[in-house]
């Protein structure tokens, strides 16, 4: 078995490269933008130092930026991400903790958990993304649903893989 | 030392976040080109705002130092003006003189001493040789004639003023260019007196006074004033007043007029005369 740190490497870029090569190419209608890379942040383990969230967060924000050719944009929504993640953790803390040896995970803190944490931080990622993106306050419920719609595809697709492909990890 | 350390290690997150912000923004700002137009729209109607109120209140404070810049450019667009004026103009002479035909040129300078008070006033202004300044050269404002340069030195130059009994200055009415000398009797130093008008003539109070351009000094044609009153004293002449343009209580920027073809006009008159 693969040690957490090369595996959570490895899940950054494969959701980079379905980031760029698939979901990037899709436009719904010109109002959802599903941005999924956002689930590296999400699973990432309990215990990852808050430094690194950041970091981690910067590199991959800036690996999208690079392709997508808008330096700084997405670095900076999931850098804005990655510095809520702890405080959005204490907020749904099921017990009074969370478990050792656990993920953040459908799997160990089941469904309605999972979908509160993602939705609420993909959301204030969006929300920070397309407001960044519009850079402008004149269209701004026409940017509120964009983000609205946008998150709900990307929380779907988050969910979706959590059935089919992060099951329990021995 | 040791506490901003800790300070910094109990923050680190909190710090290492916004340096990470930061770094996006500037970098979002830096190289994408509709966030950065923006960003400097926002910015620069702001600071634009401050700019204006800024600039007024300089703009106000440096008017000395720019009425001197227009003067000075006034000057050389006259300079042009002359050129290209006059050199249609010249057709059996222009050779003469090997700038362009150029018959006057100008220079500005300012007035950093003066007397309007005394029977001999004179003016002294702050540029001297050095610029090219000669005696004998005239001495204008916009609003007309002021005078004659006598002295010169390296820095500076004095002029002889209009005001001064021992000034005459040919000059001529505007509208039919009966010309006679005009000088100053030493009272009021917003009136001069015109004479040698011949009685003949019609005179009108309001009528305007230029300089002949018979001096060899001034071009023809700058103002000088306006007649104030005239009357026919004993002889054949006209006794005429002359209210002044230019206020010299209040001169202070002037602008110098050579002659380049001065010394040929005169060498050729005192020809004539001998």
């Amino acid at each position: 078995m693969i040690n957490p740190v090369s595996r959570n490497i490895l899940r950054m870029f494969i959701l980079i490269l379905f980031q760029v090569l698939v979901l990037n190419n899709i436009q719904v209608s010109g109002y959802i933008n599903p941005y999924m890379y956002v689930l590296f942040i999400l699973l990432l383990p309990f215990e990852t130092p808050r430094w690194l969230l950041l970091i981690s967060g910067f590199a991959i924000g800036i690996s999208i930026d690079l392709f997508a050719n808008t330096p700084g944009m997405h670095a900076s929504a999931t850098v804005f991400m990655a510095f809520l993640r702890p405080y959005v953790l204490k907020l749904f803390m099921p017990h009074d903790e969370y478990e050792p040896g656990s993920y953040p995970r459908l799997y160990y803190y089941g469904f309605t958990w999972f979908l509160k944490y993602s939705l609420v931080l993909v959301f204030l990622h969006h929300t920070f993304l397309f407001y960044v993106e519009t850079f402008r306050m004149t269209f701004f419920f026409h940017t509120m649903l964009r983000v609205l719609l946008s998150t709900l595809f990307s929380v779907f697709l988050i969910i979706l893989s959590q059935f089919f492909i992060f099951r329990k990890q021995k | 030392m040791r506490s901003l350390l800790r300070i910094i290690i109990i923050y680190h997150f909190q710090i290492l976040f916004v340096i990470l912000e930061v770094i996006s923004i500037s970098l979002l700002l830096n190289h994408n080109n509709f966030q950065k137009a923006r960003f400097l729209n926002i910015t620069q109607s702001i600071t634009g705002r401050i700019y204006d109120k800024i600039n007024n209140t300089t703009a106000y404070l440096s008017l000395k130092k720019t009425n001197y810049r227009l003067s000075e450019e006034n000057t050389k667009l006259k300079n042009i003006l002359e050129r290209t004026y006059r050199s249609d103009e010249i057709f059996f002479f222009g050779e003469s003189d090997s700038i362009h035909h150029q018959h006057y040129f100008y220079t500005s300078a300012m007035v950093i001493n003066q007397t309007v008070n005394k029977q001999h006033n004179f003016l002294t202004l702050n540029k001297g040789s050095d610029v090219g300044i000669r005696p004998e050269m005239g001495v204008v404002s916009p609003n007309g004639v002021i005078g004659i340069v006598v002295g010169v030195s390296k820095q500076f130059s004095t002029v002889i003023s209009l005001l001064n009994l021992d000034f005459r200055v040919s000059a001529k009415l505007a509208k039919n260019n009966y010309f006679g000398s005009l000088h100053w009797d030493g009272k009021d130093y917003r009136k001069v007196k015109l004479d040698e008008i011949p009685y003949h003539i019609d005179v009108n109070v309001g009528d305007t006074v230029i300089t002949s351009g018979y001096s060899s000094i001034f071009p023809e044609g700058i103002i000088i004033g306006t007649v104030s009153n005239s009357e026919v004293k004993g002889g054949n002449f006209y006794d005429i007043e002359v209210d002044l343009s230019v206020d010299f209580k209040s001169l202070v920027y002037v602008e110098l007029i050579g002659n380049l073809q001065r010394k040929e006009q005169i060498k050729l008159e005192e020809l004539s005369n001998d």
